[in-house]
């Protein structure tokens, strides 16, 4: 029994670090309706600045948290709200998530962009009375340190103040009415705005606070250690239906004890050690999400008032003048064939890789532009099914000698079995349900599948040999024959998304965005829609998952775990993810800028985390411009264009637009 | 009594929300052809009726048969292929899509259409077959002018004919229009009227409307049903539903207060 006491009380100080954020994500869910993955982000954003303050600044403790949680908590918080969240909370949810997405991507990312990589080892505690290196008593045979002491008292304080703010002040009142709906508040004179900022202030200290009491009880940590703390949070605020602040808490706190009990009397050899326990989190949050009937109604609107909202405005009529259109065609294909010249000829080879990455990278993308663009859900598992894809691939070639093309088709085919299963998992969910139950299967799969060392070769991954694709290496295979074999692949995979979109299932996909209940009231099974597009999207990941890794000759798990789905939905989302050009822009974009930053900027900026920093924020005007912003920019300057040379005949397919709504009905 | 004689029987269909018995044991039938008025004051459960009969809602108690068919528990898209089609209250329609498109996802949905190899082999085309038919819905609603107009250029009005048309191009057995002509004007109206009256007579569909615009209800049906908070007040011919004292109380009273 004491022994059993002993492995509780280790997990207490994560347990209340994962209460913080969960009690966070459910505040603002519940005050503002953005479900907010970048909580753990920002937790790590401020342990970062505290322990580089403390151990490079040789700051105190105390000074550092009054910089890193004090200030700069509250201030990103209002900065979110007044910048960001403020502007689109009447967007729908995808829009939401997408912005909250791009910060958890962005976040991180500017951190070494700003300080440089640093090697971050934490080891001071915030409050100057507790020392981390004193043993203060020993419970149950566990000596509890400052670290300890000060993570699990600090919470408590922290919730007990919270609760009162919430029970007992006006403030309190009005963010609890604001959950009901925050236009009926301000109907009442109340400041509905300012609630909604009190809610984003509030919650991201506490993320900040969890952030530097979490750290030290790793000592040297990295971002990873942060996705525990994210994943954590999450799921038990889906146990608490992101409804309830106690029951958010008391799950989290029993999930970190609960982690650290099976730990200490699991043997650390077994099975059961290496892959449930790291699982645990995501076994958590895939049981809410297949067992609380509650978590399908997640995205209906609970606002009394918001049918009231008026009806968006009408766009004008899409038009385009005739001649305008030819001009762009022609100018593309000309474009496209210098292009394809040019790659056969004079670019260098260290260009003809950027390239050919980008190209392979869009047929992965364009798996996005079904799911997302087409199909109206976030799939936060695209990289997860590209990497099945491929080590399918790679693991045939190594074991059986199965050529390389041959192996990738049954790669796509595992990919989209994969990929059927969470569609047939979560058939009841859609929205945030459907994105959180994909970021777990990714998650999972990066503990389990892709942490084995049997199937993945480890962190260094299996090496990709260009002879597995059969006679004589592919005809001498280079960059030329990669380019060639990519962009054919891509030209099919495109013709294939064109004729999704303007077929049956294209339409019928198109109608269930605009209204599901419609859709389905005409005799189009919804599910069935979806498990097929979802089918094709894990095929074409997977394809694409294959190919990338033959250009970058090896397969490794780090090119497709969890965060590289993040940043893929990040990318497309930035260009567009309605249009196949999107997808291509994207990865076509993202490795060509890539390229030119590290060319360009000192290595200490780190040309790539920037990339990431720049499409994630790209990323978060999607909610202003769903179209994506590259696209939206495409259209303004052909309009203005337009207008300059072709203002008659525009003017013209306007004006028969506009006659056709005016007369309509009058002959009926 | 054998259910095959009627085309919709309702019995004693009852669905609550919570305290409120929204639909409290409601029974009546439609016959094939037949058109039949649904009329009773705001929050009477008309529309939770139709949601109950679509498949939106799974009432707690009763029976729906449809054309011989027991509905309990049968999904919304299997009720539509059977030819049940309706209209929404609050307009559904699909953004981004013109209005050709939405006649075309009704078209093909209705015969469960929808497959992926099709789209992936290019077979998934409209036929000269299928256009014509879609033109001639559109035509007979009278919106051909708008055709290849995106819906979001549209307003209430064309687009309560757009949901109109799209139910019609499924052509179903029965059609539930849920207060068609509420944002259109006196002309729209009538022509409204003209074209459910067309449906009926030509086609052959059923019609089961709720309309608060009395004077367009006579015009449409053959019977009414009159329902006041959740329960079922009177049924029989127009006529002489209205001249119950108890609907005249209920619905009549309410109207001549405005
Ligand atoms: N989803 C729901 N949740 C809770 N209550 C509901 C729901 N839908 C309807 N109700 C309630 O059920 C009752 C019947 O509503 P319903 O919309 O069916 O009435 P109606 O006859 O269509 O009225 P109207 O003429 O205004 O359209 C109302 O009291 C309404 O508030
Ligand atoms: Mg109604």
């Amino acid at each position: 029994m004491e022994q059993f006491f002993g492995f509780a009380f280790t997990g207490l100080p994560y347990g209340c670090t994962y209460a913080l954020v969960a009690v966070c994500l459910v505040l603002t869910y519940q005050a503002t309706g953005v479900f907010n993955f970048a909580f753990g982000a920002q937790a790590f954003a401020s342990a970062f600045i505290f322990t580089w303050l403390t151990q490079y600044k040789n700051w105190s403790g105390f000074e550092a948290f009054l910089v890193s949680v004090v200030a700069m908590g509250p201030l990103v918080g209002y900065a979110f709200d007044r910048l960001l969240f403020r502007h689109i909370a009447n967007s729908n949810t995808t829009a939401k998530m997408v912005c909250s997405l791009a910060l958890l991507v962005g976040i991180p990312s500017l951190l070494p962009v700003i300080f440089g990589p640093q090697n971050l080892d934490a080891t001071a505690t915030i409050l100057p009375f507790f020392n981390p290196n004193v043993v203060y008593f020993t419970l149950a045979g566990q000596p509890i340190n400052g670290i300890d002491l000060s993570a699990v008292s600090v919470t408590v304080v922290v919730l007990v103040l919270l609760t009162i703010l919430l029970r007992y002040t006006a403030l309190g009142l009005q963010m609890r009415a604001a959950v009901e709906s925050r236009r009926l508040v301000q109907l009442d004179g109340v400041d509905g705005n300012g609630v909604v900022a009190v809610a984003w202030i509030v919650s991201s200290f506490m993320a900040s606070l969890a952030g530097v009491l979490f750290a030290p009880t790793f000592g040297a940590f990295t971002q990873d250690d942060y996705v525990t703390l994210t994943v954590v949070a999450i799921a038990a605020a889906a146990w608490a239906l992101l409804r309830s602040l106690p029951i958010a808490a008391g799950m989290a706190v029993f999930i970190g004890v609960l982690t650290t009990v099976l730990q200490g009397y699991i043997s650390p050899s077994s099975f059961f050690y290496a892959t449930i326990l790291p699982s645990l989190p995501f076994i958590f949050l895939v049981g809410a999400l297949l067992f609380l009937p509650k978590m399908r109604e997640l995205d209906a609107s609970r606002d009394p008032l918001a049918t009231i909202d008026p009806p968006p405005p009408p766009i004008a009529a899409a038009s385009r003048a005739p001649t305008m259109n030819r001009i762009i065609r022609t100018l593309w294909w000309i474009v496209f064939a210098g292009f394809c010249v040019s790659m056969l000829t004079w670019i260098p080879d260290s260009w003809t890789t950027v390239f050919n990455n980008g190209l392979t990278y869009s047929i992965v993308l364009l798996s996005i532009t079904l799911i997302t663009g087409m199909a109206g859900q976030l799939s936060l598992c695209q990289a997860t099914l590209a990497g099945v894809g491929a080590f399918t691939a790679a693991q045939l070639a190594t074991h059986l000698g199965l050529n390389l093309l041959v192996g990738g088709l049954v790669g796509a085919a595992l990919a989209a079995a994969v990929a059927v299963v969470l569609a047939l998992l979560s058939l009841r969910l859609k929205g945030l349900g459907l994105a959180l139950m994909t970021l777990a299967a990714a998650l999972l799969f990066d503990a389990t599948f892709f942490n084995e060392t049997s199937i993945t070769g480890g962190p260094q991954g299996i090496s990709v040999q260009a002879k597995w694709l059969g006679t004589s290496a592919f005809f001498n295979f280079n960059g030329h024959a990669m380019f060639l074999l990519s962009l054919g692949v891509l030209i099919v995979v495109v013709f294939l998304v064109l004729l999704v979109r303007k077929g049956t299932v294209g339409r019928n996909l198109a109608a269930m965005r605009g209204s599901e209940t419609a859709t389905a009231g005409l005799g189009v099974n919804p599910s069935w829609q979806r498990i097929m597009v979802f089918a094709l999207s894990g095929a074409v990941a997977g394809i694409g998952g294959l190919l990338h890794s033959l250009e970058q000759q090896v397969v490794s798990p780090t090119d497709w775990n969890a965060d590289i789905s993040l940043v893929l939905v990040v990318l497309v989302v930035t260009t567009s993810v309605t249009t196949v050009e999107g997808a291509i822009q994207a990865g076509i974009g993202f490795f060509v800028t890539e390229q030119v930053l590290t060319t360009v900027l000192p290595a200490r900026i780190g040309g790539s985390s920037l990339t990431v920093v720049l499409f994630a924020f790209g990323a978060l005007t999607y909610a202003a411009h769903p179209e994506g912003v590259l696209e939206y920019q495409k259209r303004r300057h052909t309009m203005r264009f337009e207008r300059l040379f072709f203002a008659k005949e525009a003017e013209a397919e306007e004006r028969k637009a506009a006659r056709a709504i005016s007369t309509s009905g009058a002959n009926g | 009594m054998a259910d095959g004689d009627h085309l919709l029987s309702l019995r004693g269909v009852c669905k609550s929300f919570g305290g409120i018995q929204a639909v409290h044991s409601i029974s009546f039938d439609v016959d094939a052809g037949e058109s039949v008025g649904l009329v009773g004051p705001n929050g009477a459960g008309k529309t939770t009726l139709f949601n109950c009969v679509c498949g939106q809602l799974r009432p707690e108690e009763g029976d729906v048969v449809f054309d011989g068919t027991l509905l309990n528990g049968m999904p919304t898209y299997k009720r539509a292929r059977l030819g049940i089609g309706r209209t929404y209250q609050k307009v559904e329609v699909f953004t981004d899509m013109s209005v050709r498109d939405h006649l075309m996802v009704a078209e093909r949905a209705r015969r469960g259409e929808g497959r992926l190899w099709r789209d992936l082999c290019n077979m998934s085309n409209p036929t000269a077959d299928e256009k014509e038919r879609v033109d001639a819905t559109l035509e007979l609603v009278g919106i051909t002018q708008l055709a290849d107009i995106s819906v979001n250029a549209l307003g209430l009005g064309n687009c309560r004919l757009v949901e109109l048309a799209r139910a019609l191009a499924a052509e179903p057995k029965i059609l539930l229009a849920d207060e068609p002509s509420s944002g259109l004007d006196l002309r729209e109206t009538e022509e409204l009227a003209a074209v459910l009256r067309t449906v009926q007579r030509e086609r052959g569909t059923a019609v089961l409307l709720v309309e608060h615009d009395l004077s367009m209800v006579a015009q449409v049906v053959d019977r009414a049903v009159v329902m006041d908070v959740g329960a079922m007040l009177a049924a029989g011919t127009f006529d002489e539903v209205m001249a119950n004292p108890e609907v005249r109380n209920a619905y009549l009273g309410q109207v001549d207060a405005v």
